[in-house]
């Protein structure tokens, strides 16, 4: 019956096999629509079926989050892969969610422009949105959900909603973009997005810092220089390794502000290539991101280097992507989670084989989010129990 | 005669009384009069009751009050609002924030500062300005309007283009939810980005009572040049050959001819006589970057017939003055007037600013131009003699079809001013009902009773079927906002 459901729509469905298996939880069928009103069309037979579901772009992050209640339908958002409009001379794109982030920057680049999230090339523009993943240049273009101009969802229902638009400046209405950037595809689907736009830089430099002794001090004074640096980034290998900081500058200038800030701080080297690890994901089986305000990196590295983790990412931003040197037992990990909770504001475990750890600790203003799930998902069928609080 | 306030009223009133101080409850009809409207002032209303709270936690006991009664509530700042957003409810409470202006934490290293919701945005810059740190939204209205309706209005200012609006520098917000829950929203927690849809909500999710927003640190340098033109449209095309070069910078504005005589009259800025248009652009960052794009931009605005370069604060306070002043100084060349906000792509501005030329002509109705060209977004000002029989409709006729013309040209009913009780009715023009429904499941999550600042954003509220129960006892973690464990 379900299946029939399903068939009636015409859009393309195969059956499932292993791979398709969601953070270990294998649906029945995949869904592969090619517009939005197919995206609604399935969802509406979900909806009929009482069929749960599971968005996917480039399927290289259904492991994070924890495994859903239930899942009978993967939803491939693969052939929404159309760049629907790029405005250049406005510095706004309209793209469909399955387009791939480096499908988007080839498309951009040839006219000079980018979307400045940094996220990989093989991630879709609705996975990024739907995880909310920050790259390196967050800290001086912002997250996900501030280059986010205007979204297009399909609800539980099967009902396509737009809000914001392909202006860069529009306060009309609620932002529904930013509550379904990070919602993890528990909230509806994402099926068209606009962003704003960014020129590319004519150069980039970066100062590279090999033995960063007091990194809270080192990155305090990159973030203040007046130099203006895109990124800062630490990366340290290992427990109790020499940790490397660098800063990325971008822009016509680019050469002569990166030696400014290596006279500020007065070390490091200046470097037209970004060092190995730079962006470089470590795609960990676990993987945790600690979030902090700038001034308490101390507290974080000393309970990295207390549980043997290693680490990378924006102590500018304060945020930290860490993960065990080999392998980590449950408790051990539930041990590290909890000394990094202790020091940072907040800590997600992105990925983990364990069903035991608590993925999200603490979260303020759950009731409220409860709520917001229940209106969007009465029936909790979009990848339920995904997300912060069982939602 | 003022009417007094409705019975029903009386129970709440008398309870408002008993749970703030003194002072902190407004019945007299005269005092509550002045707070009849915000800044569009042809919408008024007396609300029955004005509170003024103190702390957070006065905001939420009012708020719990309103519930118990089933009286909607309005937050109020500082009234500077333009779309009607701080339109009391004659039946309803009136919270306004003017008590609540402290700056409660500078943490510099951390960039970021903790203020009450009745701080003003400029007071925000002062505390910070003489250590090399600024907060980047600047609404024109700065020195006056409060931090928690920059909140709500998720407002811009003229450096918007580059720095973004209020929501890109707000990181937290301690709320009093429509149920009198105080909960903490922080960019930096796990989960839905509640944060993200309050800003920007119009007062319709709850009340901010503290705001964490981000300090930025001041540019190395600051070029800003005044360039003239003959016609609007060569200052347009220097606007997209500049935004074509790949040049981001701080600020683009423009005035049209009508605006410019209306701010030379106002306040003798001075600007070179006999241009159709003039541009104020505004380069900042390192001074290398400053430099270079400066160069470019020389280039770039070869159009112009005359080209003035601030060289220090004071010529560039002389440059924007003219601008800061428009929306007042259409006063002086005209009786009364709309202020519009509407905004198109940039490259429609041309064909935009030309259809508007012929509304304005169509109607015989004066259209003076400002606007944040860089963005899209207009400030048309519609002109009109309030004295003169039928000059008021033909205005609101003007003044409407530019929205539509915004609209048409895929843009936006509001870049800034919100949308309030003013254009509620437009939203159909740029949503669907299915657009505007989902929406307000955020707001049936947050206000499933819709007692706050109901009227406003949509044109017609949604059910929204099973209330949730009130809650009882609260649990501490989660009264004092921090969190629940899961
Ligand atoms: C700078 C940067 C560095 C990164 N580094 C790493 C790293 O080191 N290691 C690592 O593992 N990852 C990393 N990521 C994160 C990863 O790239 C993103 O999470 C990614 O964008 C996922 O894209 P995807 O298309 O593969 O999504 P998927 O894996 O298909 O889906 C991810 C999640 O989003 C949901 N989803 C997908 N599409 C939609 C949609 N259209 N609507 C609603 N929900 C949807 C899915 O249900 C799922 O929960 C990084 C990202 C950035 C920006
Ligand atoms: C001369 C002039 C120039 C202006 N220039 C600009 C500009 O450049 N850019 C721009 O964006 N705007 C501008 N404005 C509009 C206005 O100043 C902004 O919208 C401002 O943010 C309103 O702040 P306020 O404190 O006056 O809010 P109010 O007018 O008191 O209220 C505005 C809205 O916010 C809600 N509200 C107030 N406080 C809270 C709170 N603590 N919690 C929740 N909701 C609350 C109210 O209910 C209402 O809906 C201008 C206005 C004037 C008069």
């Amino acid at each position: 019956m379900p299946r029939e459901l399903l068939e009636k729509t015409g859009v393309t469905l195969r059956d499932a096999v292993a791979d398709d298996a969601v953070a270990g939880v294998s649906p029945r069928w995949v869904a592969l629509p090619e517009t939005v009103e197919e995206v609604s069309a399935v969802l509406r037979a979900c909806a009929e079926g009482d069929l749960a579901l599971t968005p996917a772009g480039g399927g290289t992050k259904l492991h994070w989050g924890a495994p859903p209640e239930r899942c009978d339908v993967l939803l491939d958002l693969c052939c929404l892969n159309e760049v629907l409009e790029h405005a250049a001379g406005d510095l706004v794109v309209r793209v469909q969610a399955g387009v791939t982030m480096g499908a988007l920057a080839g498309a951009l680049a040839a006219e000079g422009q980018e979307l400045a999230l940094d996220a990989p090339p093989e991630a879709t523009v609705g996975g990024t949105l739907a995880t909310a993943a920050c790259g390196p240049r967050a800290f001086r273009y912002g997250a996900p959900r501030d280059l986010l101009i205007g979204v297009t969802v399909v609800l539980a229902d099967g009902t396509v909603a737009r809000s914001g638009g392909k202006v860069v400046k529009n306060v009309a209405g609620y932002d529904l973009g930013k509550l379904f950037t990070g919602s993890y595809g528990t909230l509806g689907v994402i099926a068209e997005a606009a962003f704003r736009l960014h020129p590319l830089p004519p150069a980039r430099r970066w100062l590279v810092v090999a033995d960063a002794a007091r990194p809270r001090e080192l990155a305090a004074a990159l973030a203040a220089s007046q130099a203006e640096p895109s990124a800062v980034e630490l990366d340290r290998p290992g427990p109790g390794a020499p940790a490397t900081m660098a800063a990325l500058v971008e822009g016509t200038a680019a050469e002569e502000r990166a030696r400014v800030l290596r006279d500020a701080v007065g070390t490091g080297e200046v470097s037209p290539e970004p060092p190995a690890w730079w962006d470089a994901p470590p795609y960990e089986e676990v993987l945790v991101e600690a979030r902090f305000v700038p001034s308490a990196l101390d507290g974080v590295l000393a309970a990295a280097d207390a549980h043997a983790l290693r680490l990378r990412g924006s102590p500018v931003s304060g945020r930290l992507r860490l993960s065990p040197a080999g392998e980590i037992s449950e408790e051990r990990l539930a041990a590290a989670v909890a000394a990094l909770r202790e020091r940072a504001h907040a800590v997600i475990v992105l990925a983990a084989p364990y069903e035991g750890v608590d993925r999200w600790g603490p979260v303020g203003a759950l009731p409220l989010m409860r709520r917001v799930k229940q209106q969007f998902d009465p029936g909790r069928r979009m990848s339920p129990g995904r997300f912060a609080g069982g939602i | 005669m003022i009417p007094s306030p409705p019975p029903s009223i009386a129970p709440l009133t008398a309870a408002l009384r008993s749970a703030l101080p003194g002072d902190s409850v407004i019945t007299d009809p005269v005092r509550l009069r002045t707070y009849e409207c915000d800044g569009l002032t042809h919408h008024r209303a007396v609300p029955a009751v004005v509170v003024l709270p103190e702390t957070a936690e006065q905001v939420a006991r009012v708020v719990r009050l309103c519930n118990e009664h089933g009286v909607p509530f309005v937050a109020r700042g500082s009234g500077t609002g333009l779309s009607g957003g701080a339109l009391p409810r004659e039946d309803g409470v009136l919270i306004v924030t003017s008590k609540m202006r402290r700056i409660l934490e500078i943490d510099l290293p951390d960039r970021r500062a903790v203020v009450e919701p009745g701080v003003t945005n400029l007071a925000v810059t002062e505390a910070v300005r003489d250590r090399g740190h600024y907060y980047a939204p600047d609404p024109s209205s700065q020195q006056v309007c409060s931090i928690g309706g920059n909140v709500a209005e998720n407002s811009g200012g003229a450096h918007c283009l580059k720095y973004g609006f209020t929501v890109n520098h707000v990181e937290a917000c301690e709320i009093v939810t429509p149920d009198g829950d105080l909960v903490r929203l922080d960019r930096m927690d796990p989960g839905y980005d509640l944060l993200g849809a309050f800003v920007g909500s119009e007062g319709t999710l709850g009340i901010a009572t503290k705001v964490t927003v981000r300090l930025s640190r001041a540019p190395e340098a600051v070029t800003t040049v005044l360039a003239a033109f003959r016609s609007i449209e060569e200052g347009g095309r220097a606007v997209s050959a500049i935004i074509g070069a790949g040049i981001v910078p701080a600020a683009i504005e423009m005035m049209d001819a009508l605006a410019i005589e209306a701010a030379e009259a106002a306040v003798a800025c001075s600007y070179p006589a006999g241009a159709g248009a003039v541009l104020i652009v505004e380069l900042d960052g390192p001074a290398t970057e400053v430099e270079a794009q400066f160069a470019r931009l020389r280039e770039l605005c070869s159009g112009a017939f005359e080209l003035r370069v601030a060289a220090d604060a004071a010529e560039r306070a002389a440059v924007w003055k003219g601008r800061r002043s428009a929306f007042a100084a259409v006063g002086r060349i005209s009786p009364a007037y709309i202020v519009q906000d509407g905004v198109v792509p940039r490259t429609s501005l041309p064909r935009v600013l030309a259809a508007i030329d012929r509304l304005s002509a169509e109607h015989g109705i004066r259209v003076a131009n400002v606007f944040h060209a860089g963005d899209g977004n207009l400030h048309p000002l519609v002109l009109f003699d309030d004295a003169e029989p039928g000059a008021g409709e033909r205005a609101e006729v003007v003044s409407g079809a530019i929205l539509d013309l915004c609209v048409e040209h895929g843009g936006s009913i509001t870049g800034e001013h919100g949308v309030g009780v003013d254009k509620a009715r437009y939203m159909p023009k740029m949503f669907t009902g299915d657009d505007l429904d989902t929406m307000q499941l955020v707001r049936c999550a947050f206000d499933p009773r819709g007692l706050s600042n109901p009227g406003k954003v949509f044109p017609t509220p949604r059910l929204c079927g099973e209330v949730p129960g009130v809650r009882k006892g609260v649990h501490p973690l989660v009264e004092s906002g921090k969190a629940e464990q899961f």
